[in-house]
């Protein structure tokens, strides 16, 4: 009762926010300045199709099969390269960051690598790998891959001595302190890695389709070009941009579980 | 020498409206600061000091009442006030410009009002500076001297504003015991050369009593005027008379008011706003 | 990770502003060079660059192994690369290779220039008047989750000339990179600043100019390193898929001609020119920002 109430109170209180009121004032303008923009002709922004024109695409697409294969197929190529990029980048990140050695010899490889777009790999990995899913899988990997070991080194850098002094004193064990203050304490970094390298990895499997395949969001968005059916490329861009909109919500959400401690923060 | 400064309180209300539960954090408080007068503040946590304090100072308005700068209404629910040059603030965690060296800093206020030229703000600041014996760290950034320096720039900043009113929100709080007897000593030279009203809060009873002409012990929240100290040591002021027996007495008088309140405080839960 | 003024940033700024640029490789080699040489690290440093080398040539020339064979060894590139005359035609001693790269770096720049142009004083302007960042923020939010190289198509599509097209992917890369770190960094600056400001007796004018500009310039410069990376990240895309020229048209050209050596040539150009790009941003961002470096240095 007491909750619905407040909720209700909220929600007035949302609503006469002039904050809200000024969003929705520009957001309404913003979509009769695109379609107006679009009737009009005008150029470079009057070459995008239509809101109007792409609510029709996109009601048209939401029922074919098509395009919720490329759906399915863009989001197995991230699950995979993202996965791929945790099971290794992670304890290599550990290890970077616990072991002066470690980083000594493998970070200066990693330093040569990391500037070169992970686009750039597209053609070598079109080589190397004896499937175009593969290429276009590792190519996934590598985008997510620089920034989870960076992030791992980095967050186990910055751990607070203390800690570590506090544990040491308290009588823990080296195992001990590895399992429970280290790795806890780095778990952070890791979750950052994670959602910054979602980010990235989306941008790659959508250019890598565009670029060598033919299928996936970013082919369907291709396609539209090409085949000149324009309002689908923004039917494709809306799309992959929520797919990378809900798939870092997802990850945010599962590191919330799993560093309770950092609630309210 | 400043003219005016006389801050009158009048019933001043204010209520905090974060989400719908009103919160009162001063409620209708009354409080006379005459002209040149050194006006301590002190009160248990989040009792509505700094509110005050911001109130007069012009960063937010009234819910109820009235407050008046020699006469002149200041703020009231539909007038409320705007920050102004005659009324300085000195900020609880020091608001010296970090890019700014510390002249650049003093230099800012005199220059910000149009009152003088560039050349002649950073030769009034580089003087002010020598007259506060701060001439040493003229040419340095907030960032590398310590924190009592910075806390004396600050005041240095204030006082080349030449204002009327000097208001500190706890400004030696972080400062060491020996560092902030210096801090003290300082703020009292500034005070008596220059004798601008200044309203200054504290936690702090033995800073209170030595600096105060008049304590102010405020009650828990929501805020009023639980009692007034007049101290009439003579002045100037310096440590020697802490171990005075008046001193004694005054700052006794003063802890019995502020335990009180204190334990109350406590009691309700209350936590530092 | 950056610390964010209020928990309703940290969603939104997540991607951009925490996948900030680091101290690297050759900046060490830069700054405390001596220092560096010293410590047992510069022999553990090469031991792995060398490793790695002798692992790429074994894998790829001396045990051929499925797969790596079909990749180039990193003699035949090195060969290729300071070869006079080369055999796919592209060395540091002809002048096609400096074309591709003195193109490419001439749309990042314009793009770059651009991005920082619009996106730094949008930014500051969103963290400074509430006003504007309620009109401008919802937009804003709408449009940054399309991964900018989802934009390849449209862009194509909107622009008259390929040129103006991969300049404006290149463009989008970084604009949304420098826009959020300079709101960012004025929602950094402490609220006293503002309020001291305002009692010194500050105008508008001088609040921007003394607290804005100066309180938000680290963040400003963060959000240009990482945008000249993300420039670069879809300036290649952008050449791969509409150039006619530049190092990410030269990757896909070579690849299409079975060119492979200078394939490996243009990835590590690109590598080393992003580098050597970000270095430079964070030589000027430490020029301009000496009273933060003091402050820790105390």
């Amino acid at each position: 009762m007491i909750g619905a109430m407040s909720l209700k109170k909220r929600l007035a209180k949302l609503a006469a926010s002039r904050s809200l009121r000024r969003g929705l004032i520009s957001v309404a303008l913003f979509f009769v300045l695109w379609e107006l923009s679009a009737r009009l002709k005008i150029p470079v922004v009057g070459a995008i199709p239509a809101p109007t024109e792409v609510l029709a695409c996109l009601g048209r697409e939401l029922v074919s099969a098509y395009y919720w294969r490329s759906w399915g197929v863009s989001l197995a190529r991230i699950l995979a390269g993202f996965a791929i990029a945790q099971v290794l980048g992670v304890p290599l990140g550990l290890l970077l960051g616990f072991s002066r050695k470690a980083r000594e010899i493998i970070f200066p490889i990693i330093e040569i690598m990391r500037p070169v777009p992970p686009l750039a790999w597209v053609p070598v990995s079109v080589i190397f790998w004896p499937s175009a899913e593969m290429s276009m899988i590792f190519v996934t990997f590598l985008g997510a891959f620089f920034t989870v070991v960076l992030n791992i080194v980095e967050g186990v850098a910055a751990i607070d001595v203390r800690f570590l002094r506090a544990a040491a004193s308290l009588g823990s064990s080296r195992r001990d302190v590895f399992w429970r203050i280290m790795l806890p304490a780095s778990l952070p970094s890791v979750l950052v890695g994670m959602t910054v390298g979602m980010g990235v990895t989306w941008c790659v499997v959508v250019a890598a389709e565009m670029i060598a395949t033919n299928t996936g969001l970013g082919f369907m968005t291709w396609r539209g070009y090409v085949a000149g059916e324009f309002p689908m490329i923004v039917v494709g861009m809306l799309s992959i941009g929520l797919a990378g909109y809900l798939s870092s919500g997802l990850i945010r959400r599962i590191g919330l579980h799993f560093t309770p401690w950092l609630k309210g923060q | 020498m400043s003219v005016g400064g006389a801050i009158s309180v009048r019933e001043a209300s204010k209520i905090y409206d974060p989400d719908g539960a009103g919160v009162l954090a001063l409620d209708r408080c009354s409080m006379e600061i005459g002209k040149g007068e050194f006006t301590v503040v002190v009160g248990p946590s989040g009792c509505g000091k700094t509110t005050l304090l911001n109130a007069i100072a012009g960063f937010h308005e009234l819910s109820g009442g009235e407050i008046y700068l020699d006469g002149r209404l200041l703020s009231s629910p539909s007038r409320p006030a705007r920050p102004g040059s005659d009324r300085i603030v000195v900020f609880q965690n020091g608001a010296l410009f970090p890019w700014m060296t510390v002249w650049e800093n003093v230099a800012f206020g005199p220059m910000a009002q149009g009152t003088l030229s560039k050349e002649a703000a950073k030769a009034k600041a580089l003087s002010g500076l020598e007259a506060m014996g701060l001439s040493l760290i003229a040419d340095d950034y907030p960032g590398q001297i310590s924190s009592g320096m910075r806390r004396r720039a600050e005041i240095a900043r204030a006082m080349a504003c030449e204002p009327k009113v000097l208001l500190l929100d706890e400004p030696f709080r972080a400062l060491d015991a020996l560092t902030k007897t210096v801090a003290h000593q300082f703020l009292m030279e500034v005070y008596d050369r220059d004798r601008p009203t200044v309203f200054f809060i504290t936690h702090d009873l033995d800073e209170a009593v030595f600096l105060a002409s008049k304590v102010f012990v405020m009650t828990t929240r929501p805020a009023g005027v639980k009692k007034i100290l007049e101290v009439t040591l003579p002045r100037p002021r310096d440590y020697r008379l802490l171990a005075s027996p008046e001193y004694q007495s005054l700052r006794a008088e003063c802890q019995d008011a502020v335990r009180e309140e204190a334990l109350k405080a406590f009691s309700a839960g209350e936590r530092e706003m | 990770m950056i610390e964010t003024a209020s928990g309703s940033l940290k969603p939104a700024l997540g991607e951009l502003s925490q996948g900030r640029p680091r101290a690297g490789f050759f900046s060490r080699v830069g700054g405390g060079a001596k220092r560096w040489l010293r410590g047992p690290s510069p022999w553990l440093n090469l031991l792995g660059l060398v490793g790695f080398l002798v692992l790429w040539h074994l894998t790829t020339r001396v045990l051929k192994l499925p797969l790596f064979v079909k990749l180039p060894g990193p003699l035949d590139t090195v060969k290729e690369w300071f070869s006079i005359q080369p055999v796919y035609g592209i060395s540091i001693f002809t002048l096609e290779y400096y074309q591709h790269i003195g193109l490419s770096c001439l749309r990042v720049f314009l793009a770059f220039l651009l991005a920082t142009g619009l996106g730094v004083p949008l930014g500051l302007l969103m963290g400074w008047k509430k006003t504007f960042s309620d009109y401008a923020f919802p937009i804003l939010e709408l449009l940054r989750p399309i991964p900018m190289l989802a934009w390849v198509p449209l862009a194509i599509l909107m622009w008259p000339t390929r040129e103006s097209s991969i300049v404006f992917l290149t463009f989008l890369g970084s604009f949304f990179a420098t826009l959020l770190n300079s709101w960012l960094g004025v929602k950094s600056i402490d609220q006293a600043y503002f309020r001291a400001a305002a009692c010194l007796g500050a105008s508008e004018s001088l609040i921007f100019r003394k607290i804005v500009w100066p309180g938000a310039m680290p963040f400003v410069f963060t959000g240009l390193q990482i945008s000249v990376g993300y420039a670069w990240f879809s300036l290649v895309a952008g050449e791969m898929l509409a150039g006619e020229f530049g190092l990410g048209y030269l990757i896909w050209d070579s690849y299409i001609l079975v060119q492979y050596p200078v394939i490996i040539i243009a990835m590590l150009t690109l590598g080393l020119v992003g580098s050597l790009n970000s270095l430079a941003i964070r030589a000027l961002g430490n020029f301009l920002i000496r009273w933060k470096k003091r402050e820790s240095g105390q």
